[in-house]
């Protein structure tokens, strides 16, 4: 009410700042996590929601249920291996810029899950920004983490997640196969000569019996 | 495309059939009304589901193989992340086993306050339940109000056990350490909040016509159907079955407690609804019980090769320095021997084959969780209605996939 | 408790004597060693003359693959009438690891065969649905055999 007033009295119509400092502030601001619950972590996830923890005080309390409307994926709890798949398939499908925080030991390394089954650290399928250690984290650990990532946003650059307005990397998809699409201009560089060969599976795990097969 | 197609992981081939008179509909696992990484493929037929079949396993841990490597006190901190809405039951179950085929006696301070975690512990996992399935039917503000009352009761949990989700706090022989002081005051200060709080959860829910009209009639499975598929719990309950462990097979001193068993004749989410909101009295009634039994003593069994010495006698005595040192390093050896041990878990019957081959480790420790059961029902019971209604009818079942895939 | 159970056990050898190889009594819990042939017989009768209705658990275990028989499925009975429990057992050799199933008794049965097929290769002849249920379709291998290791054959990675 009053606030705007003063600024408008004190201020010129004109402002210059770094478009960086705009735009980062813009994202930085609402924050929209993908609901990506997997196991005990989630019901935490689902505290900091509600009523004590309140994660709406810091913008980013908008959880929506589809990928595609999402920025930061927080993935709470053990991924299996049957589920790395569609994790990886998930985070495909959010569009940039986006980041993922991996709340608790399981996601970060394994946690006490050291077997057979788990895949021992979410960052082994996709790229993590934020780690949150405990079993399972605090709500308050986890808006610091989500803090955290605010800080970080802020020191990002636009230029750095450019590559993504190229039209060749919306090229996506008979269904059923993954985009291409992923990452930043270094993590393209990189990768997309196994991305093109491999356009129909480019993630997947290869059973024993296949390995032997190819070696 | 043909390539492209052959290529698509199995899981995902009937999602990608060409649509037909029948359309199959992949449901999860990234669904938020699944509860966790459920995932149904749903023959529809319009709206209707003539087929429909769980996909679980997305949450597989190897649980079971873990156990075969760790120590029997180890095991305890595997449990909790089984069933995390209800981490003392698995605990209890889990240690109650072990405690069978040592031949333990728990002293009666142990057993009560056992019952009075447990008991709170089984609201705070029906708040989980209540919350989340409002939400999937559209009324958010439960889930609110709900997360409230269960904050609450985690932080007595952690003022117990040091821990709000995974506490670990029944050891082999008793307990981990005794209550906090002022524990019984906070523990009252909640239990005089808490009917209030149930009246608001009628207000918003039992009372609301939609909430009604959404439930009653939904997702119907009969009596002589819900023992074929080994359903217990609230939804055997709620088919008119009246079987609860706490009375019929009855463990840590419940049979001297005051309580109903709720059953509901009808078998369907409404009258599953009802069980569990009845059952909330009825846990509350517990609550207090146990308070009031609740008296000074010790809180571990006389078994030093087996339980953890106190910190005061690890000062004064060599031997209670020594059985330490040798059951946090080698364990303890359990005679050999197979025991199927269950309790009435806030979801139904949870229980535990511990098979032992004489050693500090087990031989095989599987459990039977309620969830697994419960869910494997659901084809049944979802056959016939609509696809929103399948959303109601597994918030009815209150399933828990860390539970379900182990 | 346990006399109401031996009386069901009695009953049950007066029905056939080659039913039941073995009674072990112990921990409070009957077990009854079942010849593989006999269990769906043994089952239905316990269903139907003797008010064991529901079927608690059923579950695999490995001995380990030095041991004759190596493999066990134990089915864990309850009656929702008298409240009591029994165990059944069943020894199966490693070089024919199969076993009537009992989906026909108990519907409930077929999630829990699947889990066990699953993870220890136990084949239920009959079943109508025998998949892997827990781990992917194209896991090599059954995970809770002894001789499985604990992280499994590969390391895990992305290529």
């Amino acid at each position: 009410m009053g606030l705007e007033n003063a600024i408008f009295e004190s201020l010129p119509d004109v402002v210059t700042v770094k478009l960086d400092a705009v735009v980062n502030w813009a994202r930085k601001s609402s924050l929209w996590p993908a609901t990506f619950g997997l196991a005990c972590c989630a019901i935490e996830m689902m505290n900091t929601v509600s009523a004590r923890n309140d994660l709406s005080r810091f913008g980013a309390e908008t959880f929506r249920a589809s990928p595609r409307q999402a920025d930061v994926m927080i993935v709470s709890g053990r991924v299996s291996r049957k589920m790395a798949p569609v994790l990886r398939r998930i985070y495909d499908q959010m569009p940039e810029p986006k980041w993922v925080i991996s709340m608790g030991a399981c996601a970060t390394s394994g946690g006490v899950f050291d077997n057979y089954a788990i895949v021992q650290g979410v960052d082994k399928i996709v790229p993590v920004d934020i780690y949150v250690p405990g079993c399972p984290p605090r709500p308050e650990m986890l808006v610091h983490a989500i803090m955290m990532l605010q800080d970080k946003i802020m020191g990002e650059s636009v230029n750095d997640r450019r590559d993504t307005y190229h039209p060749e990397s919306r090229v996506s998809v008979v269904p059923g196969t993954l985009p291409v699409t992923e990452g930043t201009a270094l993590e393209r560089e990189t990768k997309i000569e196994v991305a093109q060969n491999e356009v129909s599976r480019p993630y997947s795990i290869p059973s024993r019996h296949e390995r032997r097969k190819s070696s | 495309m043909s390539t492209a197609v052959n290529n698509i992981p199995s899981q995902f081939e009937l999602a990608d059939q060409p649509l037909d008179s029948e359309m199959t509909l992949s449901m999860g696992p990234q669904h938020p009304s699944t509860h966790g990484v459920l995932r149904l493929d749903l023959r529809l037929d319009g709206e209707l589901v003539v087929k429909a079949i769980p996909d679980i396993g997305y949450l597989h841990t190897g649980m079971e193989k873990l156990f075969e490597y760790k120590k029997y006190q180890q095991g305890i901190v595997i449990t909790d992340r089984m069933d995390y809405l209800n981490p003392l039951g698995n605990n209890l179950v889990y240690v109650m086993a072990a405690e069978k085929l040592l031949g333990l006696e728990i002293p009666e301070r142990a057993q009560v306050v056992r019952v009075l975690m447990c008991e709170l512990q089984r609201i705070a996992s029906h708040m989980v339940w209540l919350g989340t399935s409002a939400l999937d039917l559209g009324a958010m503000s439960v889930f609110f109000f709900c997360f409230r009352q269960r904050e609450k009761i985690l932080n007595l949990i952690e003022a117990a056990s040091g821990g709000r989700m995974t506490p670990s706090y029944f050891r082999i022989g008793g307990l981990m350490m005794d209550l906090p002081a002022g524990f019984e005051r906070r523990v009252k200060q909640f239990s005089e909040g808490f009917p209030e709080a149930l009246n608001t959860f009628d207000t918003l829910a039992t009372g609301n016509t939609i909430w009604q009209s959404r439930t009653q009639g939904v997702g119907i499975i009969d009596r002589e159907e819900a023992i074929n598929w080994g359903l217990t719990g609230p939804c055997l309950r709620g088919s008119g079955v009246e079987l609860d462990l706490r009375k019929h097979n009855p463990y840590s001193g419940y049979e001297t407690y005051d309580f109903d068993i709720p059953t509901e004749p009808d078998g369907d989410v409404w009258s599953r609804y009802k069980v569990r909101m009845r059952e909330l009295y009825e846990s509350h009634k517990i609550v207090r019980q146990a308070l009031e039994r609740l008296k000074p003593g010790p809180i571990k069994a006389d078994a030093p090769k087996v339980v953890l010495p106190d910190r005061d006698d690890m000062r004064k005595h060599m031997d209670s320095l020594i059985h330490h040192f040798l059951i946090v390093a080698e364990g303890f050896n359990v005679p050999e021997g197979e025991v199927y041990h269950a309790i009435e878990a806030s979801k139904g019957e949870l229980g535990v084959y511990m098979k032992s081959n004489g050693g500090p480790k087990p031989d095989r420790v599987h459990f039977r969780g309620p969830s697994f059961v419960n869910l494997s029902a659901l084809p049944v019971m979802s056959e016939g209605e609509m696809v929103a209604d399948v959303v109601a009818i597994i918030g009815s079942l209150d399933i828990v996939l860390g539970e379900i895939d182990r | 408790m346990s006399e109401k159970l031996h009386g069901f056990v009695q009953q049950l050898k007066e029905e056939n004597s080659g039913w039941i190889v073995d009674v072990i009594d112990s921990f409070g819990e009957v077990t009854l060693v079942v010849p593989r042939e006999s269990i769906v017989d043994v089952c239905w009768s316990l269903k139907t003359r003797h008010g064991f209705d529901m079927l608690a658990d059923l579950c695999g275990a490995d001995r380990g693959p030095e041991e004759e028989p190596r493999f066990e499925v134990n089915y864990h009975l309850f009656s929702t009438e008298h409240y009591s429990r029994l165990r059944l057992k069943v020894l199966l050799s490693e070089d024919e690891p199969k076993v009537p199933t009992v989906t026909t008794i108990w519907k409930t049965a077929d999630w829990h065969e699947r889990e066990t097929y699953d993870l220890f290769g136990v084949v239920f002849d009959g079943h109508p649905d025998l998949r892997r249920i827990l781990l992917p379709s194209d896991f090599d291998g059954h995970a809770l055999r002894k001789d499985y290791p604990l992280r499994g054959y590969e390391p895990y990675s992305m290529n």
